[in-house]
C-alpha cells in the first residue's frame, strides 16, 4: 500500500493503491487524514486499489465523515466495478460522489463548491 | 480530563506468544474491546475449555489456548486476547466433558465447536458453493463491525392493521434469469426491486428464514431423476445471530452484514418493514446421529429437550428441539431477538412452530410459558410485531389461544382454511366466513382483530394459482414418493389436473384467484400474501417445495407480461384497502350502530339485503362496513359492500339502501373480463341500477357507497 498526494486547484487528490484491509487501512487512514487536514474538497483516486475490505470501506466512511464535518466533498474516482459493486450492495457509495476520471471528480466538486 | 489509557487495556497473561487478559462475562459473543477481544461462553457441565483462533479460511488453528482456571466465572469462561485482527480471524472452542447420553452430556473435544453468540459464520460463504468436506470447522465463528452507518433510520412501526405482508424467499425471489437483477438470489437484489415492491403496494415484507443454514444439509440425489435436492428454505439454524452469507452477493467478503443492513435501510426508507420468520424451535444438529456443531458439544443438556434416557425430544419433526424454556436458553433468544431489532432494525418477527416456545423442557405445554411472557414484555422489542404460528409438530395446536400477553397475533390457520372451503364451494361455511372477514372475534375475542394474520397461502402448501389448478398434491419431484406434505389442500382444478390450454377454466382459475384476494383485503385483520401469487406463480403442484433450488421455487417474472391482470388486480385491490380506514379496524365490531349513522358498523345480507343466508346449503354471504364507524367512528369513510357468489349460477342481489344522496359505485366485479374487473380508485362508476346487482357464478364483488 502506497499514497501519493497531489494538489488540483483547491483541491486534494489523494492517489491509494493496493490492497486495503484490516492490516494496511490503519495506516492508510493516518495519511490520508494527514494529506486532506483542513482540505474542504477531496479526491481519493482509486484507480490501483485492488480489493477493500470491511476496514478498508470503513477507512473511507470515517474520511468522509472529518471532511463532511468541514462541510467539505470528496469524491472517489476510478473504482473497479468490482469495488464499485461491493460498495454499492453494502450501502457504502451513497456517501460519495463517484467519478470515472480525476478531471470528471475536478468537474463535479467544483460545481459542488465547498464551505 | 479524557482518559484514554486504562490498566485494563494492557495484558496480563502470556499464552504460546498471545497476550491475555482475564475477560468479561458479558455479554456472551466476541466484542471488540480496546486493542483486543473479549470472548465469553456459558458451559455448565464441562470440565474445560479452550479458544480456538484460525486465520481467516486457514485449515488448521493458528492457536488453541486453554481458560486459565482463573477466567472462569461460574459457568462462564471470559478471556481478553490482545492484537488480534478482528477482519482476520475466526474462532471457535473445543469443550471437555463427559460423554453420558443417559445423564444427557455428549461432550467431544476432538470437536471445534461454533459460538452460539457469533455475529457472522464462516464456511458457507457463497450459496451451493461445494464445501470442503474434511474441514476440521466447518462454521466458523467470525467478528463483525457493528458500526453500521443508519443515519436517521429507525423500525417503522406502522399500526399492525395498516401492514399488508408479503411472505418472501431471498432467493427465489430473484434468482430467476428472468427477474434482471444484477445479483440474483441475494439480499442486494431484494433490494433492486423495491420499486417492484412498491408498485405491488405491500407495506411489509416477511423473509423466510434469513439466520445462517447450510443449504448442504442432508443434501441428497432423488432416487430416480439424480437432481440434487437441498436445505433450500433453511428451516434449520446454525447460528442465531447470523445472517445467511450466501443471501448475500458480499458473502464471499464477508459483507453480508453490512449489505443486510442496506437491505433493510432502504426498505424502512421506501416506507416498507421487515420481519423474520425465526425458527428457534430447533437446530441443525438434528438427533443423536446428527452432527456436533455447537450447542450439543457446549452444553447438551441445556439447549436440548432430552428424554429421560437422554435422546431428543423431536416436537419440530426434525429429530431435535430446542429447551425454549431453560431460563440460559431463554435469554438466548431474547439477547437475539433484541441484537436483531436493535442492531439490524427488524420490524417484526414470526416465529416457525411457535406453540413449543410454550413447552416447558419435558415437553409439557406450559400455561404461563416464561419465554412467551419475556418476549411479550421485553422493554426494546416492545414496539416490534410479534407473530406466532401457533402450532407445533408435536399435535399442540393452539390457534386461538396461543399465550399472547396482550402482544402476540397468529398465523391464522382457521381463516386459511375457511376461506379455501368457501371458494370451493364447500357447504356450511357461511358463519365460519363470516367470522373470518369480521378478524375472527370468535378466536381472539379479548385480543382484538389485529391478532389474526389472514392469509390462504404461504410458503407451506400450495401457490395460490396451484390451489385452483390441482385436486391433489404432486411432490414427486421431493423424491420421497409423493408421501411428504400435506393431504388436506381444500384445492380444486376445475376439471383438469394442472396445466391446460381450455380458456374456460383457465379464465375461472384467474376468477378464482381475484375472488380469493377480494376476501383477503376484504378482511378485518392482517392480510399477508405469498410472493407470486400477484403473478399466478406455479410450482407445478408441489405443495412441500423445501428442497429445490430451481424453477419449481425460483419466481418467473416473464408471468407479469402472461397474467398482467392478475398482477394490476392485486395491486388495485392492495391500494383499495390501504385508502379505506374501515377495512383496518383495530377493535371487533359491536354489530350495532354507535354513532348514530342509522348502520350497523358491519352488517351481512343475502340475494336479499339485510337477510344473510346462514342456512347450511348456502353459498352466498355479502357484508355491509358502514363508512361512519370507521377507526371508532372518527374517521368518515365511504360504505363499503361485498357480496361472494360461490354459487355456479349468477344470482341477484338486492343492494342495501345507502343513505340519502349517496349513490352505490363499482370498484370491482371478478366476473368481468379485465379491465372491467376492476377499476380506478375514486373514479369507480356509478351503478345504473341502484337496487339490484347481478353477481356471476362464483364471483365477488366490490362495491362503494359514497
Amino acid at each position: 500500500m502506497s499514497i501519493n498526494t497531489m494538489s488540483i486547484k483547491d483541491i486534494a487528490v489523494v492517489e491509494l493503491e493496493g490492497s486495503i484491509d484490516s492490516a494496511t487501512a490503519p495506516d492508510v487512514q493516518k495519511e490520508v487524514l494527514s494529506a486532506t487536514e483542513n482540505q474542504i474538497k477531496v479526491i481519493l483516486d482509486m484507480n490501483k486499489v485492488t480489493y477493500l475490505s470491511s476496514a478498508g470501506l470503513r477507512m473511507l466512511l470515517l474520511v468522509y465523515r472529518q471532511i463532511k464535518a468541514r462541510n467539505g466533498n470528496i469524491a472517489l474516482v476510478g473504482l473497479s466495478e468490482e469495488i464499485k459493486d461491493v460498495m454499492s450492495n453494502t450501502g457504502f457509495i451513497k456517501f460519495f460522489v463517484i467519478a470515472d476520471t480525476i478531471d470528471d471528480g475536478v468537474n463535479v466538486l467544483a460545481k459542488q463548491g465547498g464551505g | 480530563m479524557i482518559i484514554d489509557e486504562r490498566i485494563d487495556y494492557y495484558p496480563t497473561h502470556v499464552s504460546q506468544g498471545f497476550k491475555l487478559r482475564r475477560g468479561r462475562p458479558i455479554p456472551f459473543g466476541a466484542t471488540m474491546v480496546p486493542n483486543g477481544v473479549n470472548f465469553s461462553i456459558y458451559s455448565s457441565a464441562s470440565t474445560s475449555c479452550t479458544l480456538v483462533l484460525f486465520e481467516r479460511g486457514a485449515s488448521e488453528p493458528m492457536v488453541e489456548i486453554p481458560f486459565p482456571e482463573e477466567f472462569r466465572i461460574g459457568n462462564v469462561y471470559c478471556i481478553i486476547v490482545f492484537d488480534l485482527d478482528y477482519e482476520r480471524i475466526e474462532y471457535g472452542y473445543r469443550m471437555d466433558g463427559p460423554f453420558d447420553p443417559k445423564t444427557g452430556h455428549r461432550f467431544d473435544k476432538t470437536k471445534i465447536l461454533s459460538d452460539p453468540y457469533a455475529k457472522a459464520l464462516g464456511g458457507r460463504n457463497t450459496w451451493m458453493k461445494p464445501p470442503n468436506w474434511d474441514d476440521i470447522y466447518p462454521y466458523r465463528s467470525r467478528l463483525v463491525f457493528e458500526d453500521f452507518d443508519w443515519e436517521n433510520d429507525c423500525p417503522l412501526e406502522i399500526p399492525i392493521e395498516d401492514l399488508v405482508i408479503y411472505e418472501m424467499h431471498v432467493r427465489s425471489f430473484t434468482r430467476h434469469p428472468s427477474s434482471g437483477v444484477k445479483n440474483p438470489g441475494t439480499f442486494s437484489a431484494v433490494r433492486e426491486k423495491i420499486p417492484y415492491l412498491k408498485e405491488l403496494g405491500v407495506n411489509c415484507i416477511e423473509l423466510m428464514p434469513i439466520y445462517e443454514f447450510d443449504e448442504w444439509e442432508n443434501s441428497r440425489r432423488h432416487p430416480e431423476t439424480g437432481e440434487l435436492l437441498v436445505n433450500y428454505w433453511g428451516y434449520s439454524t446454525v447460528n442465531f445471530f447470523s445472517p445467511k452469507a450466501g443471501y448475500a452477493a458480499t458473502g464471499k467478503f464477508g459483507m453480508q452484514v453490512d449489505e443486510f443492513k442496506t437491505l433493510v435501510k432502504e426498505l424502512h426508507g421506501n416506507g416498507i418493514e421487515i420481519f423474520l420468520d425465526v425458527v428457534f424451535n430447533h437446530t441443525a444438529e438434528g438427533d443423536h446421529r446428527g452432527h456436533t456443531i455447537s450447542f450439543r458439544g457446549i452444553d447438551n443438556k441445556t439447549y436440548y429437550m432430552l428424554t429421560p434416557e437422554g435422546y431428543y425430544f423431536n416436537f419440530s419433526g426434525t429429530g431435535n428441539t430446542l429447551n425454549c424454556n431453560n431460563p440460559i436458553v431463554r435469554n438466548m433468544v431474547l439477547d437475539c431477538l433484541r441484537y436483531w431489532a436493535s442492531e439490524y432494525h427488524i420490524d417484526g418477527f414470526r416465529f416457525d412452530l411457535a406453540s413449543i416456545l410454550g413447552r416447558d423442557p419435558f415437553g409439557y405445554p406450559l400455561s404461563n410459558p416464561p419465554l412467551l411472557e419475556s418476549l411479550a414484555h421485553d422493554p426494546i422489542l416492545a414496539k416490534c410485531k410479534l407473530i406466532a404460528e401457533a402450532w407445533d409438530a408435536g399435535g399442540l395446536y393452539q390457534v386461538g389461544s396461543f399465550p399472547a400477553y396482550g402482544r402476540w397475533a397468529e398465523w391464522n390457520g382457521k381463516y386459511r382454511d375457511a376461506v379455501r372451503k368457501f371458494l370451493k364451494g364447500d357447504l356450511g361455511m357461511i358463519g365460519k366466513i363470516s367470522q373470518r372477514i369480521q378478524g375472527s372475534p370468535d378466536l381472539y375475542c379479548y385480543r382484538g382483530p389485529t391478532a389474526s394474520i389472514n392469509f390462504i397461502t404461504c410458503h407451506d402448501g400450495f401457490t395460490l394459482y396451484d390451489l385452483f389448478s390441482y385436486n391433489y398434491k404432486h411432490n414427486e419431484a421431493n423424491g420421497e414418493n409423493n408421501n411428504d406434505g400435506s393431504n388436506d389442500n381444500n384445492s380444486w382444478n376445475f376439471g383438469w389436473e394442472g396445466e391446460t390450454g381450455d380458456p374456460e377454466i383457465n379464465s375461472l382459475r384467474h376468477r378464482q384467484i381475484k375472488n380469493a384476494l377480494t376476501i383477503l383485503m376484504m378482511s378485518q385483520g392482517v392480510p399477508m400474501i405469498l410472493m407470486g401469487d400477484e403473478m399466478g406463480r406455479t410450482q407445478h403442484g408441489n405443495n412441500n417445495a423445501y428442497c429445490h433450488d430451481n424453477e419449481i421455487n425460483w419466481m418467473d417474472w416473464n408471468l407479469l407480461g402472461k397474467n398482467t391482470d392478475l398482477f394490476h388486480y392485486t395491486k388495485k385491490i392492495i391500494h383499495f384497502r390501504l385508502v379505506h380506514p374501515v377495512l383496518r379496524i383495530c377493535y371487533h365490531f359491536q354489530n350495532c350502530d354507535y354513532v348514530g349513522s342509522g348502520y350497523p358498523d358491519i352488517s351481512f345480507h343475502g340475494t336479499k339485503a339485510w337477510h344473510a343466508d346462514w342456512s347450511g346449503t348456502s353459498l352466498v354471504f355479502a357484508f355491509l362496513l358502514c363508512g361512519k364507524h370507521a377507526k371508532q367512528g372518527t374517521i368518515n369513510d365511504d360504505y363499503i359492500y361485498v357480496a361472494m357468489n360461490m354459487y355456479w349460477d349468477a344470482l341477484n342481489f338486492e343492494l342495501p339502501r345507502l343513505p340519502e344522496g349517496m349513490r352505490w359505485h363499482v370498484f370491482a366485479n371478478t366476473s368481468m373480463p379485465p379491465p372491467e374487473d376492476i377499476n380506478e380508485i375514486g373514479k369507480e362508476p356509478v351503478l345504473e341500477n341502484q337496487y339490484n346487482f347481478l353477481v356471476g357464478p362464483r364471483s365477488v364483488i366490490v362495491i362503494v357507497g359514497r
